[in-house]
């Protein structure tokens, strides 16, 4: 890896200071879980590298008029294991499938939303989409794990088991830069990049993600993760899900599916569909079948889409407690 | 890149010739039942945890090398050569290594600029180890194996005619393929037709994988035989055993298989081809077999009784992790009737006696009979010095409990530190000699062995996703030296194959000509959580104690990829005829038979 500066200061007003215009300039350290492969990988050098860790306000899990707040660095371990996750299962689920125990203790909650797409084509230094000699390598190359969604250019898929979760239960984060904060739905957060110059995610390199929001609003909610390995390995495909009932039947629905595009994936049509029903194994399966209309497979990956299809149906039977 | 299609791979293509018994035409046109199929095994690699490398420090015109090898006697030769300096100038040493599986053996290019630099660096230590990138993409591919087999029986069930067709890559070197071997382990049929043609890609080349060739051809048999079976309608084991009388060994074979599937519970789970129970979970059972030389290598040993009573017992030989050290220590104790804490045992430093290195599994019965022997020369040589002081003559005495006395009679003895103190100041120092024939008419150690795998899988037909629920392994290996250490020979073995049945497999791009998952996120390997429970039964009886120490290393590795195969084939009905069983080639596979 190349040389860099280390910064760690103690505050947020400090930290953000030490960011720069551009990504070259200097980088966050949360876990360090991912930056520091990437790191290894040259596939970012930052001049300056700003560890937030020993930033106290960062931290900890809490109630607030909204609903939960959950502090930047947190890490996995301790949000599956707070009282305050209880009412919040689909994420709980999704945090304890992340990789191992080692990754779940230093890997933190904004290092997951922030963390780069696994693309093997990414990670061996083609760039986000990909390219080769202007055109991506994606369609014609190894693409069993690409994305079904989204129609490309851009063929990655979101890594993060987090933010399906998130976007379910209609979650914010905030982020904040010298100039000020700004706070951005995790559906707004995650964005698909045209270009090559373009990065998926919303923040930007002065800006620092300090907390995620999740509103009060009470819903029966639940991942289902489709994974090859049972640990160590990141999911084929998943569904997190979260329902306002009204009495036995579904007031509204999200249904996000996750590992099968550049972001999170909202199925707005099966959430549509699964409105004024009750959940059973039927209707569980035609709103499935729903969510996965429209999906674009590439030459390999064509048996994401029944596996996204199964997530959704099994996430569903979850959260009705009919699993 | 890739072999997978062998109309293809144009001229890079090499048949090797057919190979003809019998009258496969003929046998063909009698058989009552014929059945056809294909499978592939990929290239997978090495993974050794610690990569290949080494530290090198050039001092004055002496090189010491720290290799992580599995050939300390042999490595440093071979470096000899690479660095033109006298053979003897090198001294290797290696205390401890973290995996080789067949790839660590040369000391390669990097052993050679390691210690260039050190020169370079007026002397200088330098360690250089590959990177997981580097090491995953040329310090060790297994070749793979595409087949396309016809096999035809009685409709009693008993095969008559084997026809394969297989093509392999191990890289730019081509595949070879020791197809003679086929049908594997049921190998005497009359009537076979045999062709093989080796690919050569652009890609790494080939290393030996714990029992070169073996996984695949016991995939490739075990799956046909299966799938010939299921087209017969009969149980897997029944067909197993109606012909075990053309496998190498049948009484053992016989043997081993009725033993794994009490332990599996045969009778219990299983069921003809396809799990017919509700609900998208099915389950199922297969089989797999292995077989392995294992003669162990020459070998020598020096045993050393110094005065005090302390023995050193020194040989050039290596420790993958296989507790060699502890089976050396526990031949020289049994000797000399001590426990293994009071010998001191010497190994991985080429100040030794030469040794073989560990490769075949040759490392046990090479260095148990050099240790053996070279224990009872020093214990005469003791006993010699002994006999006028106890008044016994030499050949009536033994050494037993840490006492030396004359034989059966405790009365006449003295303490093992007693007697070694009549030696004055003069240790006793001896050689001992594995000569591989003459350690065979001796009696001490043998080649050959058998081993049966079970697997008991559940298959999550919504998914694709294959769990381990148990295997099971039967394996012999003659006189086992220590139960303890052989059944986690035999453990690993069987996690390597739930790592080559479900999960690995080298990714090539065709387009950029790389290893897209040279790291440990998509080169995937099983975790604790993946592999079931494992069952382990070391096959000993008095017949194969009676034939001498065998090695192990290589065989239980052999059948699991096929046992797995064959139980996940039987539970959803159908062949997933490429390996690893991942989803997608799982789901393919159910669609197909949807289809059809
Ligand atoms: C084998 C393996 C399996 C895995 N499986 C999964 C899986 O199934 N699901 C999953 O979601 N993840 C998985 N991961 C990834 C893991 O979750 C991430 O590495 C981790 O979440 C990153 O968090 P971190 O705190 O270590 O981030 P770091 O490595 O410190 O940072 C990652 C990136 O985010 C930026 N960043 C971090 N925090 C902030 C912040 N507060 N504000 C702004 N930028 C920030 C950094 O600059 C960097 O670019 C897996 C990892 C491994 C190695």
């Amino acid at each position: 890896m190349e040389r860099f500066e280390y910064a760690s200061p103690a505050t947020l007003k400090e930290a953000t200071a030490l960011l720069g215009s551009s990504w070259s300039d200097a980088q966050v350290l949360a876990g360090g879980t991912d930056l520091i492969s990437l790191m290894k990988e040259y596939l970012v050098s930052p001049k300056r590298v700003v560890n937030i860790k020993s930033i106290g306000e960062l931290g900890g899990i809490s109630k607030t008029g909204a609903g939960v707040r959950i502090g930047a660095t947190v890490t996995f371990d301790e949000l599956s294991a707070h009282p305050l996750m209880r009412d919040y299962p689909s994420l709980v689920t999704a945090a304890l499938g992340v990789a191992s125990p080692q990754i779940r203790n230093m890997g933190t909650v904004g290092g997951d939303l922030c963390q780069r797409p696994r693309c093997w084509y990414y990670r061996g230094g083609y760039g986000l989409l990909a390219m080769k000699d202007g055109k991506s390598l994606v369609p014609d190359g190894e693409n069993r794990y690409h994305a079904i969604f989204g129609g490309g250019p851009a063929y990655f898929v979101s890594p993060s088991s987090l933010g399906p979760a998130l976007v379910a239960l209609g979650a914010q984060v905030k982020l904040v830069s010298p100039s000020g904060s700004r706070t951005v739905g995790v559906d707004q957060f995650f964005v698909i990049p045209k270009s090559d110059t373009e990065r998926e995610t919303a923040i930007q390199s002065d800006e620092i993600l300090t907390e995620i929001l999740i509103p009060a609003a009470r819903t029966k909610n639940a991942t289902y993760e489709v994974r090859h390995k049972d640990a160590l390995d990141w999911p084929l495909a998943t569904a997190s899900v979260a329902l306002k009932m009204n009495g036995s039947k579904v007031g509204s629905a999200r249904v996000v599916l996750g590992h099968v595009a550049p972001t999170p994936w909202p199925a707005a049509a099966a959430e549509k569909a699964l409105a004024g029903k009750s959940i059973d194994e039927a209707t569980a399966e035609e709103a499935a079948a729903i969510a996965v209309d429209g999906a674009q497979p590439l030459s390999q990956n064509g048996y994401k889409v029944q596996l996204a299809k199964v997530a959704v149906k099994r996430a569903l039977l979850e959260a009705a407690g009919k699993a | 890149m890739h072999e997978h299609d062998l109309s293809k791979v144009g001229t890079r293509a090499k048949p090797a010739g057919e190979q003809v018994a019998g009258d496969p035409d003929k046998a063909f046109q009698e058989a009552e039942v014929t059945s056809e199929g294909e499978y592939g095994i990929p290239v997978i690699t090495h993974c050794c945890l610690e990569p290949h490398g080494q530290v090198v420090q050039w001092n004055g015109d002496k090189v010491e090398y720290w290799p992580s090898t599995q050939n300390v006697t042999q490595v440093g030769n071979d470096l000899a050569k690479l660095i033109e300096v006298p053979a003897n100038q090198i001294h290797t040493h290696m205390d401890y290594m973290g995996g080789g599986f067949g790839s660590k053996f040369p000391p390669d290019l990097w052993g050679a600029e390691a210690a260039q630099l050190s020169k370079m660096s007026g002397g200088r230590p330098v360690k250089l180890f590959l990177d997981r990138a580097t090491e995953l993409t040329i310090a060790g591919n297994r070749p793979s194996v595409f087949a396309k087999v016809k096999t035809g029986a009685k409709k009693d069930g008993t095969i008559t005619v084997w026809q394969s067709q297989t093509w392999a890559t191990g890289g730019y070197t081509g595949g070879n393929l020791n197809v003679s071997l086929f049908p594997y382990v049921f190998n005497k049929l009359e009537n076979k037709r045999l062709n093989h043609t080796a690919v050569s890609i652009n890609a790494g080349s080939a290393r030996a994988w714990r029992a070169p060739n073996h996984p695949q051809l016991s995939f490739v048999t075990c799956s046909a035989l299966e799938d010939l079976a299921a087209k017969l309608n009969m149980d897997a084991l029944a067909f197993f055993l109606k012909n075990i009388e053309i496998t190498t060994r049948p009484q053992v074979y016989k043997a081993q298989l009725e033993k794994a599937a009490e332990m599996i519970e045969w009778k219990k789970y299983a069921h003809l081809r396809s799990d017919t129970t509700k609900g998208p979970v099915k389950r199922g059972l297969g089989i797999g077999v292995n077989t392995w030389g294992g003669l162990g290598h020459d070998s020598q040993c020096r045993v050393t009784i110094h005065p005090d009573g302390s023995v050193d017992v020194d040989l050039c030989s290596q420790d993958l992790g296989t507790a060699t050290r502890t089976m050396i220590a526990m031949v020289a104790a049994e000797t000399f009737g001590l426990t293994i804490n009071q010998v001191k045992v010497g190994i991985g430093d080429t100040q030794f006696p030469p040794s073989g290195g560990s490769g075949g599994s040759t490392t046990i019965g090479g260095v148990t009979v050099s240790t053996r022997k070279a224990t009872v020369n020093a214990l005469g040589k003791l006993f010699d010095l002994l006999s006028p002081v106890m008044g016994v003559p030499a050949d009536g005495l033994e050494a037993v409990d840490g006492r030396i006395q004359q034989k059966g009679n405790p009365s006449k003895s003295m303490t093992w530190q007693q007697a070694c103190a009549k030696m004055g100041t003069q240790s006793i120092s001896e050689m001992g000699q594995n000569k591989q024939a003459e350690a065979v008419k001796e009696g001490l150690i043998n080649q050959g062995t058998s081993g049966v795998q079970m697997a008991d899988v559940s298959v999550d037909t919504d998914t694709g996703i294959v769990k381990m629920n148990r295997m099971v392994a039967v394996q012999d290996c003659g006189l086992v030296v220590n139960p303890k250490t052989a059944e986690s020979q035999v453990f690993g073995a069987c996690i390597m194959s739930c790592c080559a049945a479900l999960m690995e497999e080298r990714i090539m791009d065709q387009q950029t000509g790389r290893v897209l998952n040279p790291d440990m996120e998509f080169y995937k390997l099983a975790g604790i959580s993946d592999i079931g429970e494992i069952i382990v039964h070391m096959d000993i009886t008095p017949e194969h104690d009676a034939r001498g120490i065998i090695g192990l290393g290589e065989p239980p590795a052999v059948g699991g990829v096929a046992a797995i195969s064959n139980a996940v084939a039987n539970a959803i009905g159908v062949r997933v005829p490429m390996v690893p069983l991942t989803p997608n080639r799982v789901l393919a596979a159910l669609s197909q038979r949807r289809i059809g």
